[in-house]
């Protein structure tokens, strides 16, 4: 395999390949069903489903994300959502700073909850969000900062394990607790919400939505690319080695910390890309994505779908959101423990996920 | 294969591996150049408990050195602070007149030429034979670089020489985990050799090994002697007798003995704590 004529790995891989050309039918086929199909025929697929479908595509680009690090490098992230989260507040701030005087309150420059509050001027770090491509920029500046800080300290030290899975809950429970404070200036409980538009389009109109469901599938694709590129070079195969045999890695010379940074922050950036795209297709980001359970949840989502091989991790978190929009609409106090079963069924069963029921090339991994 | 019988008993064994480990000697390079390792005084201490205990050893540049001695010795524990895993209380080591481990890292020291070979074979098993290889291959380590990095043909010849010389080159794109124990062991000798190091610490190498296993291991090691220095830590004194040209007998974290295998073996002090048990 080592010698074969390299194909770029991506397209070399056909699961790989069946994925991405899902991804592209389905970026192109939803937005045909919903904008070009009329209202009455069977085909048509509604703007509810368009925007579900967004929503579902950016949790699968959070499982890629927590299933690149966790599944290749053996890290166990359970505080993803944080950075889903503070992605999604940085494109939150832009959104909140495009309705301008169109706000209950009507003042020219700040958001509603300011003026609620009495404030007078706006905060120093809300500057710049009024510009697009300002928060592009820290949507992966901030949750990638964060990942870096948190990773430095935690990999320098050896902190591994469930002991590194606690202090990520902690981490995004901590975050919570901030941002829940009316005083850090995120709109506390409220969080943000009754965004208009984005880069002067309609938020609300159909064509708005289809389009941000487009861009979400190309973010999720490059994300499964990029992290396939990695993972196919020998940067991948000492990310496997450190999964499999920390010690022995970092005597072959290795600093497995740096390593492990790395791709936390990419993971964490990535994560971040995906709660951007997520806020403007559900309409509100507020504490509740800190909620420690949440990064249990995408956890799950993997399990189910199969850790360590990408593809799996995103076809887990459409199957599972998909069953808890089901759920939570048909038989609401059931949900909790639909997942739970799913999780317990899944890790005897299936230990392999959904992924693991494909047949596999011999030494997949 | 030397073809020796084992019938003739242990100094037959010892008998028929002379031309071998004389080879070794040979190619072994004046003192003046290579790197000596030096331990001086160690001293390590787990809650009181002394796995070393005033320790002072060297290895020449060259040479086959083997470490025996019984459970607790502290053979282990030399090797953890040589490698930088275990930090000594007190002691010094340093490798050449210029290189002070005790003062670098991890994969510092490795950087600087010396590998060591675990008790339990750790190759990882979800990664070819050649991947196992090329992950040790000696050079830049980080984490951008590896992302874009091409094997060089040179590096591709290297590695299928260390497959050549430890005899695992058609299992060259066979998973690591798939090999038998023997071979583990020699995929891991092999990755050691991909870093060119001028120091090989081999912990246990034939360690629940067949006989042939065995045999061709101790050929193994011996041709490696010369170019590199080789420490062998081993608790089969069969083995040991069939390789060793000097050997030094730790007890309760010291050094109870060293010299010529024979020599060693004659001691009163060895016979009662070790050979003689």
């Amino acid at each position: 395999m080592a010698i074969a004529p390299r194909l770029p790995a991506v397209i070399a891989d056909r699961a790989s390949l069946v994925f991405l050309a899902s991804l592209a039918a389905l970026a192109l086929a939803a937005p045909i069903l919903n904008l070009a199909v009329p209202e009455s025929s069977p085909l048509h697929l509604s703007s509810y489903a368009v925007g579900l479908i967004g929503k579902y595509l950016c949790y699968a680009m959070l499982a890629v994300a927590v299933d690149f690090i966790w599944g290749f490098c053996g890290i166990l992230s359970l505080g993803h959502a944080a950075f889903f989260a503070l992605g999604g507040y940085a494109m939150g701030m832009y959104l909140m700073r495009q309705i301008g005087p169109r706000g209950v309150y009507g003042h020219p420059i700040l958001p509603d909850f300011m003026v609620f509050l009495n404030w007078t001027e706006l905060p120093w770090f809300w500057y710049g969000f009024d510009q697009f491509w300002f928060a592009l920029v820290m949507v992966a500046l901030v949750p990638g900062a964060l990942a870096f800080v948190f990773g430095w300290l935690a990999f320098r030290s050896r902190v591994t394990g469930v002991y590194l899975s606690i202090i990520t809950q902690a981490l995004t429970y901590a975050l919570m607790l901030a941002f829940f404070r009316n005083d850090m200036g995120f709109g506390g409980n409220n969080g943000f919400t009754d965004f208009k538009d984005l880069l002067g389009f309609d938020l609300q109109s159909d064509a708005t939505r289809s389009s941000l469901l487009v861009a979400t599938a190309v973010a999720l694709g490059a994300s499964y690319w990029t992290c396939r590129a990695v993972l196919a070079s020998r940067a991948g195969r000492v990310l496997r080695a450190i999964r499999d045999a920390e010690s022995r890695t970092r005597f072959l010379g290795y600093r497995v910390d740096a390593y492990k940074l790395w791709v936390f922050v990419l993971s964490a950036v990535l994560a971040g890309v995906a709660g951007a795209l997520y806020v403007p297709q559900v309409g509100i980001i507020n504490p509740g994505e800190f909620e420690p359970i949440n990064s249990i949840e995408v956890v799950i989502w993997v399990a189910v779908g199969g850790r360590g091989t990408l593809y799996g991790a995103a076809a887990g978190a459409v199957l599972v959101n998909y069953a808890k929009t089901y759920f939570t609409g048909a038989l609401p106090e059931l949900w909790l423990y639909a997942l739970g079963a799913m999780f317990v069924g899944f890790t005897i069963l299936l230990p392999h996920g959904l992924a693991g029921v494909l047949p596999r090339r011999s030494g997949g991994r | 294969m030397t073809g020796d019988n084992p019938a003739r008993g242990p100094s037959g064994r010892r008998d028929a591996w002379r031309e071998k480990r004389e080879a070794a000697i040979r190619r072994q390079p004046s003192v003046l150049r290579g790197d000596v390792l030096y331990l001086q005084h160690l001293t390590v201490s787990f809650d009181g408990f002394k796995a070393l205990d005033d320790l002072t050893l060297h290895v020449d540049p060259g040479e086959l050195l083997c470490v025996i001695g019984p459970n607790g010795a502290g053979k282990t524990t030399m090797m953890d602070v040589v490698t930088g895993k275990t930090r000594p209380d007190e002691g010094t080591v340093w490798f050449g007149n210029e290189i002070n481990l005790l003062a670098l890292s991890e994969p510092e020291i490795v950087q600087v030429g010396i590998g060591r070979k675990f008790q339990k074979p750790t190759v990882f098993d979800f990664l070819t034979v050649f991947e196992n290889l090329e992950l040790a291959l000696a050079g830049e380590k980080a984490f951008w670089h590896t992302v874009f990095a091409r094997l060089r043909p040179r590096q591709r010849e290297r590695i299928d020489e260390v497959l050549e010389t430890t005899g695992l080159a058609s299992q060259r794109d066979g998973q690591a985990g798939t090999l038998a124990h023997g071979q583990k062991q020699w995929l891991e000798i092999g990755m050691l050799l991909m870093q060119d190091p001028k120091l090989l610490l081999v912990d246990e190498p034939v360690a629940g090994m067949t006989p042939q296993e065995t045999e061709r291991t101790g050929e193994l090691l011996l041709s490696l002697a010369g170019q590199h220095s080789v420490v062998v830590v081993e608790h089969d004194m069969e083995f040991v007798r069939a390789i060793a040209n000097r050997v030094a007998v730790l007890h309760e974290g010291r050094v109870l003995a060293e010299g010529n295998m024979d020599a060693v073996q004659g001691d009163p002090r060895v016979i009662e704590v070790y050979l003689g048990a």
